[in-house]
């Protein structure tokens, strides 16, 4: 102890010496230096594989996306003015390719009114690396993580008070097109709002965030992120919800219901009328003659 | 054959016979027919006879129906509440826990998922309103196709048309009540008609909603007339069509021993009574099925109602589907301004005025025919309909026209699930409903002139047997055989139609006749009802024939078996008395 305070009264007997700040300034150099030894090689290799992500990314998309997208992801106009093959995708973020690839949707077999969810064409890696390409063309939207749209660490409090605002929010917002069981619904000219069903959260929260084809983009200043996670909640809460009223004949409301009151109900009842008249009643077994 | 000779007298005595004393059932009767004299009201409708045809018993499951939507009905109205109170659900359903609604709407998911079998009674309710009105209508093709609209029954077909207008009413006041966000854009859609009616129509809207849209009126008013109103009155109207019924004996189809006079069938008791009983069982049955498995209105998928959510997939109810497919397909534009009010043709035309003038229409269909064929006598013996190819192919046009306007109503169902696109078929739509009505009348009307053609070669040269026999020349033909007598006698129980002619337009004296002009449409309506029908073959074409066909046997008459070409089927006559006949 008294060794220490010694050693420390010496220093500090030396702390207005003319040496006092060239030694300090050669340590702070000798730290930060041995730090950035450190620390920098990772750095340097993370650049270079992210630049790499983006190269590949760009060959892919010059492979698979620039026919309708343009090499640089400009968009490609027809001579229709106000029409184009693609849209421009400066700005749409990576999770706009996150979802348009990761579900299938891109690339399109052909141009048409709806890209409809089909096998996935590429596999993560390359969806990562074509986000990646896309998110540098500018600043938009990025892939949400797992903690944006799960409602784990909720206590189940709660977690009941997110799925029933949840809801709320989904009717007002989404059952239009989506339909109140999320079974999806007609849109103009062909094109359809898709089913809900067994789509992943993230891609739910993706498709929010970027408003793919012709759903509206609900940006995180319109319905912030715990909406959206709310939301999902509330579809992951209907698909493990027992159906209790039985088959729901597709959730699509009462035409699906006229359709089975005419098949199944009135399609029996005449054909328990037609087997009721068919047999003759008979009051006596043996015939008596007289 | 012998005789049964157990059951004549045996003695010749004097005194009286007195009766044996009866069991507990009989003498239960008699204290009851001592009171209140059932046996003279018993003893002619215990007997009623009713002819056996599976087409007869169309309306039954209609009446079954409406028992259920009774039983299923007085258990829903125990627990529901039909107030627009608000208040905050904290019943069991999870996913709305919290959420502010009407007591109507919560009381609807109490009885779901808090009354002990309630979920089951709310769908087998809305189950059998859906079964309640479609049989209604099947019930009304039936009599429609067969002609038993015609005198005398032309009013008990106004009941029933009254009955079926009645039952749409009774279905759409009955599915707004739980106040869920289906029900309430349909009563949204409701108070929009009530407004486009011009001039009085937000007079007529305030005055159902005791204000403006949607007021804190509409459920209490609606769940009256649902429980109360429409329930009397289709109870008196269904009392009243049933009693014609009874009045008026049934229909039956004509053959051997079937005359206008006679009805020949199964008594009530015990047959009917049995028949008619079992099929009570038997539609409740149906009805339970498919309350306990098929899920229907599931209203809290829907959530309370609040005029700023929609649900893709908004239909009413399928009987209200047609109303809802003309305004779809109508073209939005079609409005007129009349000093600064707007006249919206667009939702009068497919809701205030094509619906209810087909229900008139309908009504006034046997009323039309009456007076084009001027016939004024009792017809109890229907007519198959191909024997009234005009009246056949105006119902199956109407059909037609319902069937599309339906099918637009679901038009977006149709393009999900078919793949297409909803403007497509809204423009498919706005030509087919034009066409088609026309293009199913032409074929329906030329299909059944082949038919009763058809049956004409049955009569006049006997049916294809499907035996080709090969002459001496080496000529191939088939053979045809005389069809039996109670197929011909069937084929040709129907009258022959009289084309109406006008007499003279003017008298000797050069007077125009009274009503020339209407007499005028008459008989050019039908020329074009009759004039096109085969008429069945006279007695000498008839008589004709069956000397062709007997000349045909006479020449085989020397062969030492017969080669008549029954040896090959099962038409070969047999002799009553040695085989009997198939027993049922």
């Amino acid at each position: 102890m008294r060794l220490l305070n010694r050693t420390a009264g010496r220093l500090s007997r030396h702390r207005r010496g003319p040496l006092a700040g060239l030694a300090v300034l050669l340590l702070g150099l000798l730290i930060s230096g041995s730090l950035y030894a450190a620390f920098s090689p990772a750095q340097a290799d993370s650049q270079a594989s992210e630049t790499e992500q983006v190269a590949k990314g760009k060959e892919l998309f010059l492979a698979s996306c620039s026919f309708c997208h343009g090499q640089n992801g400009e968009g490609v106009p027809t001579l229709r003015d106000g029409y184009q093959l693609g849209p421009s995708l400066v700005g749409v973020g990576a999770a706009a390719v996150d979802f348009q690839v990761g579900t299938g949707r891109m690339p399109m077999a052909s141009p048409g009114q709806q890209a409809p969810r089909k096998p996935v064409a590429f596999n993560d890696e390359e969806v990562a690396a074509l986000a990646a390409y896309v998110a540098s063309l500018g600043p938009g939207p990025a892939i949400p993580n797992e903690a944006d749209y799960s409602i784990d660490d909720l206590s189940e409090e709660e977690r009941e008070e997110a799925i029933s605002r949840g809801g709320q929010i989904f009717l007002t917002n989404c059952t239009a097109c989506h339909n109140f069981n999320g079974a999806g619904g007609a849109m103009p000219r062909g094109g359809y709002a898709p089913t809900l069903h067994g789509v992943e959260p993230k891609y739910i929260f993706e498709a929010m965030l970027t408003g793919p084809q012709q759903m509206p983009n609900f940006s995180n200043g319109n319905l912030s992120p715990e909406e959206k996670r709310d939301v999902i909640a509330y579809l992951g809460s209907l698909e493990e919800t027992p159906e209790y009223a039985g088959f729901t004949l597709g959730g699509l409301g009462p035409v699906s219901e006229g359709l089975f009151a005419w098949v199944i109900g009135i399609g029996g009842l005449v054909g328990a009328a037609v087997w009721i008249a068919s047999h003759t009643t008979r009051s006596k077994k043996s015939k008596v003659n007289a | 054959m012998s005789v049964d000779t157990s059951k004549v007298a045996t003695s010749n005595r004097t005194d009286a016979a007195t009766a044996s004393k009866p069991g507990p059932a009989g003498s239960l009767a008699s204290w009851a027919d001592d009171r209140l004299g059932l046996a003279t009201a018993m003893k002619k409708n215990l007997r009623k006879v009713f002819p056996d045809h599976w087409s007869f018993m169309l309306g039954e499951i209609a009446l079954w129906s409406f028992v259920v939507l009774l039983l299923t009905g007085v258990f829903l109205t125990l627990w529901f509440n039909p107030s627009m109170g608000h208040i905050t659900y904290e019943g069991s359903y999870d996913q709305l826990r919290g959420v502010g609604m009407s007591e109507s709407m919560a009381s609807t998911l109490h009885i779901s998922f808090d009354v002990r079998g309630g979920l089951l009674m709310r769908q087998m309710h809305h189950w059998a309103a859906a079964i309640f009105i479609a049989s209604m209508m099947v019930h009304l093709l039936r009599v429609a196709f067969t002609g038993a609209y015609r005198k005398p029954r032309e009013l008990n077909w106004v009941i029933g048309c009254l009955l079926l207008l009645l039952g749409t009413l009774e279905g759409f006041t009955g599915y707004s009540l739980p106040d869920d966000l289906l029900s309430g854009t349909g009563v949204r859609a409701a108070d929009g008609f009530l407004k486009a009616t011009p001039v009085a129509g937000s007079y007529m809207s305030f005055l159902l909603f005791g204000g403006e849209f949607p007021g804190e009126s509409i459920i209490p008013r609606l769940y009256i007339i649902h429980v109360l109103l429409i329930p009397g009155i289709l109870l008196a109207l269904i009392a009243a069509h049933m009693l014609l019924l009874v009045y008026h004996k049934h229909t039956q189809w004509p053959g051997p021993g079937r005359t206008e006079q006679n009805v020949v069938g199964f008594p009530m008791l015990p047959v009917y009574a049995a028949k008619a009983g079992g099929f009570f069982f038997m539609v409740f049955g149906v009805i339970a099925i498919m309350g306990g498995l098929l899920s229907i209105n599931p209203v809290w998928k829907f959530g309370p109602y609040d005029p700023t959510k929609v649900t893709a997939g908004s239909q009413p109810d399928w009987y209200m589907g047609w109303p809802d497919g003309l305004l779809r397909i109508i073209p939005t534009g079609w409005e007129s301004v009349i000093f600064g009010y707007t006249i919206s043709w667009n939702v009068m035309l497919p809701i205030l005025i094509v619906p209810p003038m087909m229900l008139v229409i309908l009504m006034l269909l046997p009323f039309i025919e009456g007076w084009i064929t001027g016939d004024k006598r009792d017809h109890h013996l229907l007519q198959r309909p191909r024997n009234a190819p005009t009246r056949t192919a105006v119902m199956v046009s109407l059909m037609t026209f319902y069937g599309l306007a339906w099918a637009a109503g679901g038009n977006d169902i149709i393009a999900i699930k078919l793949h297409l696109s909803i403007n497509q078929i809204t423009y498919f739509m706005r030509v087919a409903i034009f066409l088609g009505p026309l293009l199913a009348f032409w074929i329906t009307r030329r299909w059944c002139i082949s038919l009763q053609r058809h049956d004409n070669e049955k009569l006049l040269h006997g049916y294809e047997t499907g035996i080709i026999t090969r002459s001496p020349e080496g000529q191939y033909a088939e053979r045809h055989l005389p069809i039996n007598e109670t197929s011909a006698y069937t084929l040709t129980a129907r009258d022959r139609d009289e084309v109406y002619t006008v007499g003279g337009d003017t008298d000797a004296s050069g007077v125009a006749a009274p009503n020339s002009r209407s007499e005028k449409l008459r008989a050019r309506l039908s020329s074009w009802m009759y004039s096109h029908n085969v008429q069945k073959p006279t007695r000498a074409e008839l008589e004709e024939a069956h000397h062709h066909a007997e000349h045909e046997a006479e020449l085989q008459a020397g062969l030492d078996h017969p080669v008549d070409g029954h040896q090959f089927d099962d038409h070969r006559l047999r002799d009553t008395d040695d085989v009997p006949l198939r027993d049922h």
